[in-house]
């Protein structure tokens, strides 16, 4: 390569070195000053939660909202998790086995739509991605009468369901792509060759490659389910409902206690932050992966 | 029947998925459709179909047609908004920054927490008093000295909408920066060489090369944001609550069903979904035949 750029033509005339280091000291200083202004856009918000949740109730109201705590205390972090501690542990009752059972549904499809099609099915795999789609509004309703007919009780139990239902296509389209840059087609061939039928194929070859694709759905399933608020509202109420649907309650009233709701912020969002930050370029390979670009 | 003993058990394999996503999705929305063409408006069963009644009343209702603007208002500002910073982002890291994955993650990590989380703190900081009462962002607006910034936020009755994306601009722009990122890093570098070699400034470069290059990631970008813009329900109760002036359908659906206005709350979903559909599915059938043809 760099042979090859030694041969080339002499760029045209560049202008003096000096006026030209100028420059880029002047480029870099700007790039980096625009870099850190929006990093403090970014972390105002942070600033905020963290500052009004260590304040006493009264000093979280308006006037001299920007400063720190003049009296730091623990009160609304306690009072925020006493309200919401019971609808963080359903939060977790339903996002760990919904992420886990539509991870592994959507292995095995994922798996057939990349190497081991049939006829049509391009289009269902599309059919199935246009389900990711959707606004579920669009079925909420009719959807309701469903979980009931199923004999399915409120709260936990519907919401695994439905967030297994409703992830499969997304988790098909991350392992559909992960498989098809991963695993060669020639080994699947051989497999078959070899006698080896679908589920000795899937279980032998696949299975044992699987585990980084394992990790971006998981994470990316368990975030969403933890994050969702639509079919939880629709589904649950603020017994049997995850942390969204308490928070939002916490929250939503109309003399808000601005100190609590900001420590429940926190809290609800401690899980996914924990995973984003620890398993955090696992985190992005299910961004790039969720914009069908694979 | 040798070919059917090859594919045969793929398909088998994705068929329960096949008949969940049969059900769950495209029965649903069936179902829907047909809730939309009945007279249902309490919560007894229907008793006439009474064709398309519900979607004429729509287009007459002054409050849909005003949620339909606040709809088209959000997601102008949301996806130019995040298309801006996403892209500007991406510009300034792309050619390698110190510190780098630190600038990326703190951009990114709001997309890890839930909008009902992040609406906690927005709430607090689109605070509409302005002058003496000042709260939030006003008020720190009034302390730097830069009162005329001061403004009525999402209360703003003509406008309010556009600050209502303000959260979700915040939120998602890492996510298109992450996506233009790697856009950025996928252009071959010879493509650059060339373009210098041939005397191009790297004003032209950007201009005439490199951004040519990154239209499929823009256009990805814009059908993403898009879409969730227009199913965006969490952000507003969150930020607003359920109210007229911040309505979108996908609020005004909920409060339909509140009043157990079942016909209409289908009716809605099903536009919804429609207007969904006309920026989704040609992306999606785009993306297909590509597919086909790799």
């Amino acid at each position: 390569m760099s042979v090859d750029v030694q041969v080339r033509p002499e760029v045209p005339a560049a202008p003096p070195s000096s006026y030209n280091r100028g420059r880029r000291v002047t480029a870099r200083t700007v790039r980096y000053g625009l870099l850190f202004l929006f990093l403090l856009f970014v972390f105002i918000p942070v600033y905020v939660l963290l500052v009004t949740s260590f304040k006493p109730g009264a000093e979280a109201g308006v006037s001299g909202a920007w400063a720190l705590p003049q009296n730091w205390t623990l009160d609304a972090w306690r009072s925020a998790w006493q309200t919401l501690s019971p609808s963080l542990w359903r939060s977790f009752a339903i996002a760990i086995p919904a992420a886990v059972v539509s991870a592994i549904l959507g292995s095995m499809n994922g798996f057939v739509f990349s190497r081991w099609r049939f006829p049509g099915s391009e289009i269902i795999f599309t059919l199935f991605l246009f389900g990711m789609f959707i606004p579920y509004q669009a079925v909420m309703i009719p959807l309701r009468q469903l979980t009931g007919d199923l004999g399915l009780p409120g709260g936990v139990p519907t919401l695994i369901v439905v967030h297994i239902v409703y992830g499969i296509p997304i988790c098909t389209l991350i392992f559909r792509g992960y498989y098809s840059t991963t695993i060669p087609a020639e080994l699947v061939e051989a497999s078959r060759v070899d006698g080896g039928g679908l589920l000795r194929t899937y279980a032998s070859v696949v299975l044992p490659l699987s585990a980084p694709g394992f990790v971006v759905t998981l994470i990316w399933q368990f975030t969403s389910v933890w994050n969702d608020f639509l079919f939880a509202i629709f589904l649950s109420n603020t017994r049997n409902g995850p942390v969204t649907i308490a928070l939002n309650a916490l929250a939503g009233g109309q003399l808000t206690d601005y100190a609590a709701s900001m420590a429940g912020a926190l809290i609800a969002s401690f899980p996914t932050l924990v995973v984003y930050i620890v398993l955090g370029r696992w985190f992005i390979g299910g961004l790039m992966a969720g914009s069908l670009k694979t | 029947m040798r070919k059917i003993k090859s594919w045969g058990p793929g398909l088998l394999l994705v068929a329960p998925s096949i008949v969940i996503i049969g059900i769950f999705v495209y029965v649903l929305i069936a179902a829907t459709a047909n809730e939309s063409l009945t007279d249902r408006h309490s919560a007894a069963p229907a008793e006439n179909y009474v064709g398309l009644e519900n979607y004429v009343n729509l287009l007459d209702d002054d409050r849909f047609i005003h949620s339909l603007r606040n709809l088209a208002i959000m997601t102008v500002v949301f996806v130019a908004g995040t298309l801006f910073f996403g892209v500007l982002w991406a510009f300034l890291l792309e050619k390698g920054v110190k510190g780098e994955g630190f600038f990326r993650s703190t951009f990114l990590f709001p997309m890890a927490v839930s909008f009902v989380a992040s609406g906690v703190v927005w709430r607090w900081l689109l605070n509409s008093a302005q002058g003496e009462n000042a709260g939030g962002l006003n008020a720190l607006f009034g302390m730097v000295g830069l009162d005329f910034l001061q403004n009525p936020w999402w209360s703003h009755p003509d406008w309010g909408m556009a600050a209502m994306a303000i959260p979700a601009i915040w939120q998602l722009s890492g996510y298109v920066m992450a996506l233009f990122l790697a856009g950025f890093r996928g252009i071959p570098h010879e493509l650059r060489e060339a373009g210098r070699v041939d005397g191009a400034s790297e004003a032209q470069l950007y201009r005439h090369v490199i951004f040519p290059q990154l239209s499929p990631v823009a256009l990805t970008a814009l059908i993403i944001i898009g879409h969730m813009s227009m199913k965006m329900f969490d952000l507003i109760m969150a930020v607003s609550g359920a109210q007229f002036l911040t309505e979108v359908p996908a609020v005004y659906m909920w409060q339909s069903l509140l009043t157990n206005d079942y016909a209409k709350a289908a009716a809605i979903a099903i536009v919804l979904l429609v207007v969904v559909a006309v920026l989704v599915v040609p992306y999606l059938v785009q993306n297909a035949r590509a597919e086909r043809q790799r």
